[in-house]
């Protein structure tokens, strides 16, 4: 082993060690968001719905743009949602410009997945004319500074995005990008956020900085509704967990998620 | 012919401008300039090592600039994320704009990366994205000689104004756009460009309007930095 992971393992066992007495490297609890936790809108008037999420010191920016597109074949009476996340190089010196990194890619795919799966979007509600013309949603995800989490924030802040949206005006069929309606998205009250939980040693963490994000064991992103049910999951890191931690894991995560969300819907 | 700004601006008002200094954490300098509804972030990383390795100029520095409009930023359509033609240009003008105004010998084989984002737009990317860089790289400590101011001026049917909006620039009429960047202690400017069709003695008026409404950009982003870096200075007072 080489002096470099030695200096990493030696960190770990301290954060470990202090874990086992219910404290972290920033004096937090286990189980405790950073501060400020706070959800604001209007980050882009151009976007017809956006918001900006900050967790402790981590920022993210989530739009929303709409678009009338044809729908796909196989739904021919839905809309069409997408979402897409750019890590930055301007948030976190790791990132690097070029096409999207594995990381950006699994991040969209988890944040889509929780809006999807949740049925948050009345896809339906979107379609203007079966298989020739429906909305199509598109949220992209920009974190301005990551400091770890950026699971949550981004999943947040895309959720807080569409509540966010209204319509934009349609003239003759083509859309009046400059003139916004009032209408707002066919949204369910679904309402799904995410809480990833982390595994370091035998111990359980809620918003992990940067730090902590270097040396977790396992991950798990826990997607869940306002019923309390989940909607989507993913496990992450190289440690294996048992059905025991994961059913804990869980229960932490629809917990945490009830107070991210009453964050959005008051 | 009269021409009626559509935001009723005089000709050579500027929009309400807005400047904050360190608003990205992890990076070693970064400032939000505002001008208007037109919103740029920059965040400058380095000096740092410069790979690969044959890049390096044991004389001095490098200064990468990137310019991205975000996703949700247009007036219109979604813009489509990653590199463009009209983005690497963008970044390449911006390089030029903001060298001139760093000691790069400072850094021999060394980079500077400074980011721009634009979470929100209209017109003026570009002058903004620099005005925000110029005041980033500052925050970051790095040598410069002067900051760098940046607007766009230009002509509508003949009319010379400051700062062109979007509903400008797309004037069913005669329109020059001419973004210009400039160094107010050195008198100099480091970035200009024009499309549209003007006379050199327009020009030559275009510019004197530029050098007059950079001072007042010039004021904002001087006093953003003060109002960083007042704190610090109050702090050391009280210790000392």
């Amino acid at each position: 082993m080489n002096k470099m992971n030695n200096l990493e393992s030696e960190t770990k066992k301290h954060v470990i060690d202090l874990l086992g007495k219910g404290m972290r490297l920033d004096g937090r609890k286990p189980l405790e968001y950073r501060k400020p936790l706070k959800v604001s809108y209007g980050v882009s008037v151009n976007a017809e719905g956006s918001a900006r999420v900050q967790i402790g010191e981590t920022v993210v920016f989530a739009g929303v743009k709409l678009a009338i597109e044809q729908p796909y074949p196989d739904t021919p009476d839905e809309g069409l949602l997408m979402v897409g996340a750019e890590l930055l190089p301007l948030a976190n010196p790791k990132f690097e410009m070029g096409p999207p990194s594995i990381e950006a890619i699994e991040l969209a795919r988890v944040v889509d997945r929780g809006i999807r799966e949740s049925g948050f979007i009345d896809m339906k509600k979107l379609c203007i004319e079966p298989g020739e013309k429906a909305w199509s949603v598109m949220i992209d995800i920009c974190p301005i500074n990551d400091a770890g989490n950026l699971f949550d924030a981004s999943a947040l802040a895309a959720f807080a995005a569409l509540k966010n949206a209204v319509f934009p005006a349609v003239v003759d069929g083509k859309i009046d990008y400059g003139t916004k309606t009032n209408k707002k998205l066919p949204l369910t009250d679904a309402n799904p956020v995410s809480v990833t939980v982390f595994k370091i040693g035998d111990y359980f963490i809620v918003d992990p900085t940067t730090e902590e994000e270097e040396l977790y064991d396992a991950r798990l992103t826990v997607a869940s509704m306002g019923d309390g049910r989940l909607c989507a999951l993913q496990k992450g890191g190289d440690v294996a967990l048992s059905a025991d931690e994961i059913s804990r894991m869980v229960n932490i995560g629809i917990q945490y998620g009830k107070e991210l969300r009453k964050l959005v819907v008051k | 012919m009269v021409f009626k700004r559509p935001d009723g601006r005089a000709y050579d008002e500027i929009r309400p401008i807005k400047a904050e200094v360190g608003v990205v954490g992890r990076a070693d300098g970064s400032a939000m300039f505002q001008i208007g509804k037109t919103v740029a972030y920059a965040a400058v990383y380095g000096p740092r090592s410069l790979y690969p390795k044959f890049l390096q100029n044991p004389k001095k520095g490098l200064l990468r600039c990137y310019y991205t409009m975000l996703p949700f930023s247009s007036k219109g359509e979604r813009v489509k994320p990653g590199p463009s033609r009209r983005s690497a240009e963008i970044g390449l003008v911006t390089e030029k704009a903001l060298t001139p105004a760093i000691d790069l010998t400072r850094y021999p084989n060394a980079v500077i990366d400074v980011f721009i984002e634009l979470p929100q737009t209209d017109a003026g990317t570009r002058c903004a994205g620099i005005t925000a860089a110029a005041m980033a790289l500052a925050d970051a400590g790095i040598v410069m000689y002067d900051l760098v101011s940046s607007v766009a001026v230009g002509y509508v049917n003949g009319n010379l104004i400051a700062d062109l909006i979007y509903d400008e620039e797309a004037y069913p009429g005669e329109v020059a756009d001419i973004p210009t960047a400039y160094m107010p202690r050195y008198d100099r400017f480091s970035l200009l460009q024009m499309d549209g069709r003007i006379s050199s003695d327009q020009l030559k008026k275009a510019l004197e309007l530029a050098k007059k409404v950079c001072l007042k950009i010039y004021d904002v982003q001087k006093k953003a930095l003060k109002r960083k870096y007042q704190k610090y200075k109050l702090m050391e007072h009280m210790e000392g």
